[in-house]
């Protein structure tokens, strides 16, 4: 089984690599988008999946890196200055709007944070001088890296992955550190988490602010990718959309971002022959994904396991049974 | 009062609690030794759970001191508490259960270890595998100690909740009713491995239980509480002599 899946990862990375050069530029634009969306979500993950608290606001702060990209380099300044600046930037207003917002939790919390995307989109709209309001901010350049202009779609794309793959391994390191246990012990029971020493305020806190730092980093990446930015792709509905993606792909699963995201950019271009019902028949997928599959779709290998070990149990039991019989029937004579 | 045993782990001097008109706890006093392990008995409502609560920094009380060691402990956080050397178990299961046994009793005590930076880029079991693989041999858990915690049994899952609140090695346990819940062919088992624990580890436990067979036999002491007050504290011999108890409580 842990053969099957480290082969599955290495086939995964090599049809990365390879499949982008046999699409043409939209579907590699497609493949670094989905990217994007696959390390904002990743940060979501940690914040929703391993630290349990329900936020709303991860296109804000998707926008947050976008937009400090964009204004940096717009007053001349390079990427890589934007980049650290957009993910500090997110971290720190992570840790802002998190030390009170965290004090709730649960729907309260979602409320919390849906009001703070609201808050910020209204300002990227309406602080023209600043964020070019409705008009947005136009040219935005890619990144040089060791000489190389990523200009082209599939330099940006390789660029992205190899970002991507930073930001995972990052991630994975985090989560078998022992502040990942801590994550998971209090997602999985604060009350108790707390009475073994556990910070839960620090804890949360911190994953909220580095989920928040993820989002940063794909906002940069988002920025210099699409090349003009305005207000529409960093909405509640967004920020709605990017937890969607989480709980599709499986909260707490470490590849859930991968598939999550997929399903969230990669789905509805492909249902585009449907047109005007794309939205509906995305939306019914939703809709019985959710019914069937609560935890997500990496939950099938697992719901798989527990009937297997279900079934072994009632043939165990029927076997017991069976054997127990004879001695009844001879009881009975 | 004051003062009268200096060598005291744990001392709680005139603990009161109120909830409105009614009185919960009204003016509780005691002490337990370093190595003991005190019970508490007393019928519903007698105030035991709020006593408990008051001791842990779940609740605050309305007057009294709490001292540990000789350092005032009243109103501080559960956190704070666990920082300075107090375990717990709680009444219900709680166990993280969607993480390994082992991961179970790891996170138990990582916080004890370094600090908050250092954690993020320690290794993942911040070298407590030795310390969780001697409790999980103790509590004979060892076959079960890479499953989720919250796929075992349910007497599995409360010997992993007992051995959690040992990992850190505490100098006060606190037991909310060990016993509730557990097979009573168990009960006997479960008060061999706490007098164990007791043995090997030291330390001192405080246990809320009903089971009164389990209290006498497990307890060094045992302070009986009725309507929020103490009405014995003594050996499980002179509790059991005790016409006062006896008449109020085992009588019947």
């Amino acid at each position: 089984m842990k053969h099957l899946s480290k082969l599955g990862a290495v086939a995964f990375l090599v049809l990365l690599l390879v499949a982008p050069t046999m699409l043409k530029s939209y579907g590699v634009y497609l493949f670094t988008y989905w990217l994007i969306y696959v390390i904002a979500t990743m940060g979501l993950n940690l914040t929703v999946g391993y630290a349990g608290q329900k936020s709303l606001g991860h296109a804000a702060f998707f926008g947050i890196g976008a937009y400090t990209v964009a204004i940096l380099m717009q007053h001349g300044f390079s990427f890589w200055l934007g980049l650290p600046a957009a993910v500090l930037l997110c971290f720190g207003v992570g840790l802002a709007l998190g030390f009170p917002a965290l004090r709730v939790q649960a729907i309260y919390l979602a409320f919390a944070t849906l009001g703070f995307t609201t808050a910020v989109w209204l300002f990227i709209r309406n602080e023209e001088w600043l964020t070019g309001g409705t008009f947005g901010i136009n040219n935005i350049g890619r990144p040089t890296l060791f000489g190389q202009a990523l200009d082209g779609a599939l330099p940006y794309y390789y660029f992205v992955l190899a970002v991507a793959i930073v930001m995972a391994a990052l991630l994975w390191g985090l989560l078998r550190s022992p502040w990942g246990k801590a994550f998971q012990a209090l997602r999985d029971n604060p009350i108790r988490a707390e009475s073994l020493g556990v910070h839960i305020q620090a804890y949360t806190l911190l994953a909220f602010a580095i989920g928040a730092a993820y989002a940063g980093v794909a906002g940069a990446l988002f920025a210099s990718l699409v090349q003009f930015i305005e207000p529409a792709p960093f909405t509640v509905a967004a920020s709605i959309m990017m937890y969607l993606m989480v709980v599709v792909g499986g909260p707490g699963y470490f590849f859930g971002p991968v598939v999550g995201s997929a399903v969230g950019v990669l789905l509805p271009e492909w249902l585009r022959f449907a047109q005007a019902w794309y939205m509906f028949v995305f939306g019914a997928a939703i809709v019985v994904l959710m019914l069937w599959l609560p935890d997500g779709l990496l939950s099938i290998p697992e719901r798989l396991r527990a009937k297997r070990l279900a079934r072994e149990a009632s043939a165990a039991r029927a076997a017991a049974a069976a054997a127990l019989t004879p001695n009844i029937t001879q009881g009975a004579q | 009062m004051s003062g009268a045993h200096q060598d005291a782990l744990l001392q709680v001097q005139d603990l009161r609690k109120s909830y409105g008109a009614i009185k919960a706890v009204g003016g509780v006093s005691f002490e337990v030794r370093p190595g003991e392990i005190f019970g508490v008995i007393g019928p519903n409502g007698s105030g035991k759970t709020t006593m408990f609560n008051s001791v842990l920094g779940q609740i605050r009380p309305d007057a009294g001191r709490i001292l540990l060691k000789g350092r005032e402990i009243t109103g501080l956080s559960p956190r704070a508490l666990n920082q300075r050397g107090v375990g717990r178990t709680f009444q219900t299961l709680q166990v993280f259960g969607k993480m390994s046994v082992r991961d179970n009793l790891i996170v138990a005590a990582q916080e004890h270890r370094g600090s908050m930076f250092s954690r993020m880029f320690a290794p993942g079991e911040s070298n407590l595998g030795a310390k969780a693989d001697a409790l999980i041999d103790q509590f004979r858990i060892r076959h079960v100690a890479h499953k989720r915690a919250g796929e075992l049994s349910y007497g599995q899952q409360k010997l992993v909740d007992i051995a959690m609140a040992f990992m850190s090695e505490p100098d006060l346990v606190l037991l909310d009713e060990p016993c509730a819940g557990v097979n009573p062919s168990l009960v006997g088992g479960l008060s061999t491995l706490l007098k164990e624990l007791n043995r090997s580890r030291g330390g001192s436990f405080v246990v809320i239980e009903h089971n009164m067979d389990f209290v006498m036999d497990l307890c060094h002491r045992v302070m009986v509480m009725v309507e929020g007050e103490v009405m014995a504290i003594g050996t499980p011999d002179e509790i059991r002599a005790n016409k006062q108890v006896l008449d109020a409580y085992l009588g019947n």
